[in-house]
């Protein structure tokens, strides 16, 4: 059997190549994508722990079905947000968004 | 024995696939190693005896994050292809942080953290009937009032609102037209 200590480690592993991305990358596509890499860290994360401490609950696989909803629902509004201002601005660099700095 | 040779390839699959997302200078083929990286995880999840998870994971996530993506990525286009460094100036101090973040994690994974000495063994003696009745449990879970049914509810507005807000975001301006 493989020990729990795997998947937490493939869980952090995933999860700081996401913040790796979400801190280098000038693309703002680039980013979303990190981001979505860490939202499934977290939920291999959940499903370990379920899988593992409390299988006979639901609670580990009904919070990975929430975090599914919320990164569709994320990525959506994400990607709509760097096509609107691809549009104002001709850019989908993150440095290049800086409407509301000043 | 098997299993761990399993998930070894696995975790090789996803990390080396997201390593490719976060490094390649390509955005397009960044997307397309987003999908293994998905992939991947799916497997991860049925190695967890997660199969539902794992069908959710290759629907939601393959099926319709990474096509969003890659229709992002294509609507952009003509930006992708100009010659562009990928990295912003805070690309070593980023790699800095995750590395420090992951040696944090495994430290205290490693040393400080131990759920129940025997959790690796109570996990094989587990009565089938429990996991088999799992996705059952799930769904009634849903539609329980003293479960997640608010939860449920509340996922579903959001679902509807970050929809329609894509849609009114993205949608042309009316001077644009004009």
């Amino acid at each position: 059997m493989i020990p729990l200590s795997w998947y937490l480690l493939l869980g952090a592993a995933l999860f700081s190549i996401g913040i790796y991305g979400v801190f280098s990358r000038r693309n703002a596509v680039a980013i979303l994508m990190a981001v979505e890499l860490m939202l499934n860290a977290v939920n291999i994360n959940l499903v370990a722990f379920w899988r593992y401490l409390t299988p006979e609950k639901s609670a580990g696989m009904a919070w990975a079905v929430f975090v599914l909803t919320v990164a569709a629902a994320e990525a959506a509004v994400g990607l709509a947000l760097i096509i609107s201002i691809y549009r104002s601005r001709d850019s989908v660099i993150a440095e290049d968004m800086d409407l509301m700095k000043n | 024995m098997v299993e761990q040779v399993l998930f070894v390839l696995l975790a090789i699959i996803t990390l080396g696939s997201a390593l490719v997302v976060v490094t390649n200078r390509n955005l397009f083929h960044a997307a397309l190693a987003l999908m293994v990286t998905f992939a991947g995880v799916a497997g991860v999840y049925i190695t967890l005896d997660a199969g539902f998870l794992a069908m959710a994971q290759l629907l939601v996530y393959i099926g319709a994050i990474s096509i969003l993506i890659i229709f992002a990525i294509m609507m952009t286009r003509r930006l992708m292809q100009a010659v562009e460094a990928p990295f912003n100036s805070q690309r070593w101090l980023g790699l800095f942080g995750a590395v420090v973040t992951f040696a944090i994690l495994a430290v205290v994974l490693g040393r400080y953290w131990s759920p129940q000495p025997n959790v690796n063994n109570l996990v094989a003696s587990i009565d089938p009937e429990i996991l088999n009745g799992s996705v059952a449990r799930l769904g009634a879970s849903f539609v329980n009032p003293d479960a997640y049914v608010l939860p449920f509810e509340v996922a579903s507005i959001l679902l509807l609102a970050a929809l329609v807000g894509a849609i009114v975001v993205a949608w042309p301006k009316v001077e644009d037209q004009s």
